[in-house]
């Protein structure tokens, strides 16, 4: 709406010479503004983004610096390696068994905290607090939970008779384990978010839908959950990209094992290019494009797809 | 659903406005959930006051039965150098908050009061920043690092966080909502850009401000990836990095893993716990259209 009133604002073409368009003026103080960002930009993001491409057709030299080009072989690398294959599988079980659940974890515990309830203060504080945990402290704290020898969890399970779990070194429930610890930081924050949304739901809405008859699971289906859909929209894309980007838990926890099936795209980076001085910085560039691919395609479906389905007042 | 017929009795009170009376079964479901969600965080406080009797034994005990043990404290200073690595994360943090804070309130002054060729190109080469996972040039950016030297160095750490399109696209909604009889107040009464910038414009922005600052200071201090690259020594590292290694420091009493963690989770607790308001305003400035 603004852009059609600068064409009021500039004076006709009939007045006097002298007086120029006010907009017309150099862009040079507002280059000196963007500046010290698009310094930084420059070294640490689009630098960094050409320099990526360049190393991802690097090879590695015998002090274990980027060295000679190789041509595509570090692609043909990533296609031809079932490990690599095992990466992307481990990655998107990972990102469904995150997102998912803690959406609708946060979605249920949203829901029953609109009602009318005692201490609801009390309760959304204590609700988000997992949010406080940073990843690290998360990790360490589900590592003590997951001990297997002297573990609460473990231990809990002895009164129902449950021998010990190897939560963390289970080649089958590793995996879960890592995701449940990811749930658990990540709802908190969901919860903040469907919070806000329902908060700023409009109350006529729901009283018409009442006095329709309209009430309980249908209630919440045909009206709430409509409602809410950008901020669900919003977790689903925030959420997806964000447990793509997981790493420090399955640092502290597994180091990407046992047998590789905790370890995810990002994991598999880290390992790549740093772990037990590997310093594969070509192959590992390979991988970062691949994510950072996975990442544009992912945003552009969603907001492709998702946003049509998206209820917006 | 068939069932939601029978909830619906004719003899319903429909006079109550807002959000129905919750029922009992929704206090047992939340209990339930209360329980499970806010466990970990429940041992976590406990467990850090625990002795190795009650957390070493079999099945372990879920609150201390054989004394406080407060000196699980003074035991994880000893066993990392924690208070080193607390004054590199403030430093880490205050120079990312204020960094992005600064070029965030600039380039958006810029995008807003400022004349500007390819103004709409500017801004999507902003936006383009966001969406551009860190993980995906971290190589490089380890490299850069790595040869100037900057290994175990605040600016190592702090660097490539000093500017945010996050930052600068929420700071320029807020600024584009100014209005502009103020601006034109200012203007006439001879303050230049810089001076109704700062005296003007950013006060009236404090709450905008506010959401910004608290998210950015929440990822500075919980980052893990990027310091667990660029620094080596234990005394250049920061509190989360201390943290994620002390389970493989001392493995053998948990209590006192837990008390670090909870020394590390300090402030970003009493930020959740008070500035939640905040933190939803700044967290979800994407999700409102």
């Amino acid at each position: 709406m603004t852009a059609t009133h600068t064409e009021v604002e500039t004076p006709a073409p009939t007045a006097a010479p002298p007086a120029r368009p006010r907009r017309r003026r150099g862009s040079g103080l507002a280059l000196l503004f963007l500046l010290p960002a698009l310094a930084i930009f420059a070294v640490f993001v689009f630098y960094p983004l050409a320099r990526s491409v360049i190393l991802s057709f690097q090879g590695v030299d015998i002090v274990g610096r980027p060295g000679a080009f190789v041509g595509t072989a570090n692609y043909a690398r990533l296609f031809s390696d079932p490990g690599f294959v095992k990466v992307l599988g481990v990655t998107a079980g990972f990102t469904v068994l995150t997102v998912v659940p803690s959406i609708v974890g946060g979605l249920a515990i949203a829901l029953l905290l609109q009602q009318k309830i005692r201490a609801i203060r009390f309760f959304r504080t204590a609700f988000a607090l997992p949010f406080a945990f940073s990843v690290a402290t998360a990790s360490v704290v589900f590592q003590v939970l997951y001990n297997p020898a002297s573990g609460v969890l473990n231990g809990l399970l002895s009164y129902l008779g449950v021998d010990p779990v190897r939560w963390l070194t289970n080649p089958t429930l590793a995996l879960f384990s890592v995701a449940l610890a990811t749930v658990w930081m990540q709802i908190g924050y969901n919860l903040l978010v469907l919070s806000a949304g329902l908060g700023a739901m409009d109350e006529e809405v729901l009283e018409a839908a009442r006095l329709d008859g309209a009430s309980g699971l249908r209630l919440q289906r045909s009206i709430v959950l409509p409602l809410i859909t950008p901020q669900l929209f919003f977790l689903v894309v925030t959420g997806t990209i964000h447990s793509l980007q997981s790493f420090g838990q399955i640092r502290i926890l597994t180091r990407g094992g046992p047998e590789g099936n905790t370890t995810t795209l990002v994991y598999s980076i880290f390992e790549q290019a740093f772990d037990y001085n590997n310093s594969n910085f070509g192959y590992a560039s390979a991988q970062a494009l691949v994510l950072l691919l996975v990442v544009l395609v992912i945003t552009a479906v969603q907001f492709g797809i998702l946003e049509r389905k998206v209820f917006y007042r | 659903m068939s069932g939601s017929t029978s909830t619906t009795s004719p003899t319903r009170r429909r006079t109550s406005r807002g959000p129905r009376r919750a029922s009992a079964w929704t206090y047992v479901i939340l209990g339930v959930l209360f329980v499970l969600v806010l466990f970990p965080a429940y041992y976590a406080v406990v467990g850090s006051f625990m002795g190795t009797a009650d957390t070493n034994s079999f099945p372990p005990a879920l609150w201390p039965t054989s004394g406080i043990h407060a000196e699980n404290y003074s035991g994880v200073l000893r066993l990392i150098p924690l208070e080193r690595q607390y004054l590199n994360s403030i430093l880490q943090t205050g120079a990312i908050t204020i960094g992005q804070v600064v070029t965030s309130a600039l380039a958006a002054y810029a995008f807003v009061f400022l004349d500007l060729r390819w103004r709409g190109l500017w801004f999507a080469l902003f936006l383009s920043t966001m969406m551009i996972p860190y993980e995906s040039i971290i190589i490089p950016n380890y490299l850069f690092v790595s040869d100037a030297g900057l290994k175990d160095t605040i600016a190592g750490l702090a660097l490539p966080f000093l500017a945010t399109g996050f930052g600068t696209f929420l700071l320029r909604q807020s600024f584009l909502a100014f209005p502009t009889e103020l601006r034109d107040a200012a203007r006439v009464d001879g303050a230049g850009h810089l001076r109704f910038l700062t005296s003007i414009l950013l006060p009236l922005s404090r709450p905008t401000l506010a959401a910004l600052g608290i998210y950015s200071a929440l990822s500075a201090w919980n980052m893990y990836f990027w310091p667990l690259l660029v620094t080596t020594r234990a005394q250049d590292q920061t509190v989360q990095i201390g943290i994620g290694q002390l389970q493989s420091s001392d493995a053998d009493n948990p209590g006192m893993v837990l008390a670090g963690v909870m020394l590390a989770l300090l402030p970003t607790l009493l930020l959740v716990v008070f500035g939640q308001r905040f933190i939803v305003r700044g967290l979800t400035a994407g999700a409102v259209k």
